[in-house]
């Protein structure tokens, strides 16, 4: 029997602490963050219309069974008016109306959806692959590799993107690929260069020396011991990167550079609808609103997430609520001297 | 003179930077054959003998070399060469598009930063206020809004009905300067907001998120600490410090803006070199596209380059070396 055991030291209740203040510990940022970001009714509203429009986006195909509506199948008896105009919304079970051919508006936003979304995540998450293999490696190694690295993040972001678009659509032909490409290209410098400067400040950190002196090899260092403390900054760039992607895929599709007709994307849909602002409000609108709505969530979600990540807002809404009792108890004491004198 | 020798290291690296881009699209466009310009060219009942003939008119033939020198050689004499199709020098086809350009993206530019700039400083000084709460809002939806989006949305909601209203002053379409400052103005307006929109959320943004940051600087209690009045304090010893990240901020823009104008121009038929890329990009015109990027290249070059000598005068602390 130790002399520790003997004064009472029970080294397996010790070993179960430590692991349990370890486990805690590894979550923190994360589970903090997520605290703050449920107490915010901006944020959650965000959240559950992403989780609506995502769930609205997976059930496309079950609309078009429900509605009878093929998604690229023109309906000119019930879809078209006398004068072959569109319908407009509710008109013969046209939920948000037909567009110029007849085909129903609903089963095509909601395809539309489907292709966003697609777009807008798939490309983020490789463009934060890349950006933070590419900012670890340049933060950690610095030297020449950083250097060839700031030159080509400086090209990309100065590149004027829409012509290398404008070209490569041409070259290649226009294809959802290229848009992927496309969005992948520009965007994965940004996230390098944030990952580099928060990597370059990281590994000057004692507990990195620590890994390192236990033997650890430069990739274990990098990806084990710093990419966790860089998820919180990578996850407010990829929720704002989100939305961007969105936008440029429907701005190419727009200029008939992204995704072709029939197939259809919220992009092309608004091109063929500016020949019918007069006739059919609704095709301008209804394409517009989905798109707006969508990226005004992804926006006011990653403005959340980067609040709630900053320890700065924990103080500030601290500061809100103890100014708000204050300028009770301040109203108290006012009213309070004013009675005496009534 | 310090200034001059790095003006001319600046347009010395800026040199290179434009004969890359303009490499880079050179060899680009020969991954694409030959034949689909000649075929369009030759018209639609081409025999092979007459589309050879157009390939080698047009020096197609050449190896890529060969042509990527002459190419190097016209441009160091500033010839841009010839359109594909019309036979217009490419020098003449800027001179007609850049007008409508320069005036949208001038126009736009004044627009967002005086809207953006002046929300974003009477936001920062009223925090939390209505006014502040209200131009939040507003920002996040602007930097939701797709330029093409805002374009569409005020052709169809208010181009349209004002002109079917009898309405004539605004319009689409560009009328030149000359033709008088009121028809210009009802041209370009609805371009300008469409343009400008965007951009002003992200400068609303910016401007209120540093004004606030500067505001909470120790220098800026000491200014009040010795009783200027808060309209010094906020004028010259905060707004000053906070404008420099906004100014830089406007150097990396500046390349981005051009797919604003490209879409722009589309939505207005403005008829600038956005559209006329768009054009020519469609139809494999070689001349005119490098043409056009090398003068968009040109213009980020200058534009930086301006950026940074403005950084330098509104921050003492950065030097020109």
């Amino acid at each position: 029997m130790s002399i520790l055991e003997e004064a009472g030291f029970d080294a397996q209740q010790a070993a179960d602490n430590l692991e349990s203040a370890r486990s805690v510990q590894g979550r923190t940022q994360l589970q903090l963050t997520w605290r703050r970001l449920r107490n915010d009714p901006v944020s959650m509203i965000a959240l559950a219309v992403i989780i609506l429009m995502v769930i609205a986006a997976i059930a496309a195909p079950a609309v078009a069974a429900l509605t009878h509506h093929a998604v690229d199948t023109a309906y000119p008896d019930t879809g078209e008016d006398a004068s072959g105009n569109p319908v407009g919304p509710g008109v013969a079970g046209f939920l948000l109306g037909t567009d110029s051919t007849g085909r129903d508006l609903l089963v095509r936003v909601l395809y539309g959806a489907r292709i966003s979304l697609f777009v807008g995540v798939v490309s983020t998450l490789i463009a934060i692959v890349l950006g933070v293999s590419i900012g670890l490696i340049a933060g950690y190694f610095g030297g020449i590799i950083d250097t060839i690295l700031a030159r080509f993040t400086d090209a990309v972001l100065a590149f004027p993107f829409i012509l290398l678009a404008i070209a490569l659509a041409t070259v290649f032909g226009p294809s959802l690929t290229l848009i992927m490409v496309l969005i992948t290209f520009f965007s994965w410098a940004g996230i390098a260069r944030i990952v580099r400067g928060q990597a370059l400040s990281l590994k000057e950190k004692e507990y990195i020396e620590a890994a390192r002196s236990l033997g650890a090899g430069p990739f274990r260092i990098m990806f084990i011991d710093i990419l966790p403390n860089l998820l919180a900054p990578v996850l407010v760039v990829g929720t704002l990167l989100i939305p961007a992607a969105i936008v440029f895929e429907s701005t190419l599709s727009f200029l008939g550079l992204g995704i072709q007709a029939p197939t259809p994307s919220w992009g092309n849909m608004l091109s063929d609808a500016s020949n019918f602002y007069q006739v059919a409000w609704w095709y301008v609108v209804f394409p517009a609103l989905f798109l707006l709505i969508t990226t005004l969530a992804f926006n006011l979600l990653g403005d959340g997430i980067r609040d709630a990540m900053d320890p700065r807002t924990e103080r500030l809404i601290a500061a809100r609520r103890l100014r708000r009792r204050g300028k009770r108890k301040a109203r108290a004491v006012t009213v309070q001297a004013q009675q005496p004198g009534k | 003179m310090a200034i001059v020798g790095y003006l001319i290291r600046r347009l010395l690296t800026g040199a290179i930077v434009v004969w890359v881009v303009a490499t880079v699209t050179f060899f680009l466009f020969f991954a694409r054959p030959v034949q689909t310009v000649a075929r369009q060219l030759a018209g639609r009942a081409a025999t092979p003998q007459v589309i050879n003939e157009v390939i080698n008119n047009l020096g197609l033939n050449d190896s890529i070399m060969t042509q990527y020198w002459h190419f190097l050689d016209n441009l160091l004499h500033g010839n841009l060469g010839f359109s594909y199709f019309t036979g217009v020098t490419v020098d003449q086809m800027l001179k007609q598009d850049l007008p409508p350009t320069v005036s949208l993206v001038l126009g736009a530019t004044v627009l967002w930063l005086v809207f953006g700039l002046s929300v974003g400083i009477i936001s920062a000084t009223r925090a939390r206020s209505v006014f502040d709460r209200v131009a939040s809002v507003g920002v996040l939806v602007g930097l939701s809004m797709p330029t093409f989006v805002v374009g569409e949305l005020l052709v169809g909601f208010v181009f349209q009905p004002l002109y079917s209203g009898g309405f004539h002053w605004i319009n689409t379409g560009y009328a030149g300067i000359t033709s008088g400052i009121g028809p210009f103005v009802g041209h370009m307006l609805l371009p300008w907001i469409t343009l400008a929109t965007v951009q002003a959320a992200i400068y609303t943004r910016l401007s209120r998120g540093q004004l606030l940051e500067t505001l909470g600087e120790d220098y800026i209690r000491t200014a009040r600490a010795k009783g200027l009045s808060e309209r010094r304090v906020v004028f010259r010893h905060a707004v000053r410090a906070a404008l420099t990240p906004v100014v830089s901020q406007l150097g990396v823009d500046i390349g981005q803006l051009l797919g604003g104008v490209v879409v722009v121009e589309q939505v207005f038929g403005l008829g600038g070199i956005g559209q006329t890329s768009i054009q020519a990009v469609g139809n494999d015109n070689l001349p005119v596209i490098i043409g056009f990027v090398i003068i968009a290249a040109v213009f980020v070059v200058l534009a930086n380059i301006i950026v940074d000598l403005v950084y330098a005068a509104l921050d003492p602390r950065v030097r020109i070396t």
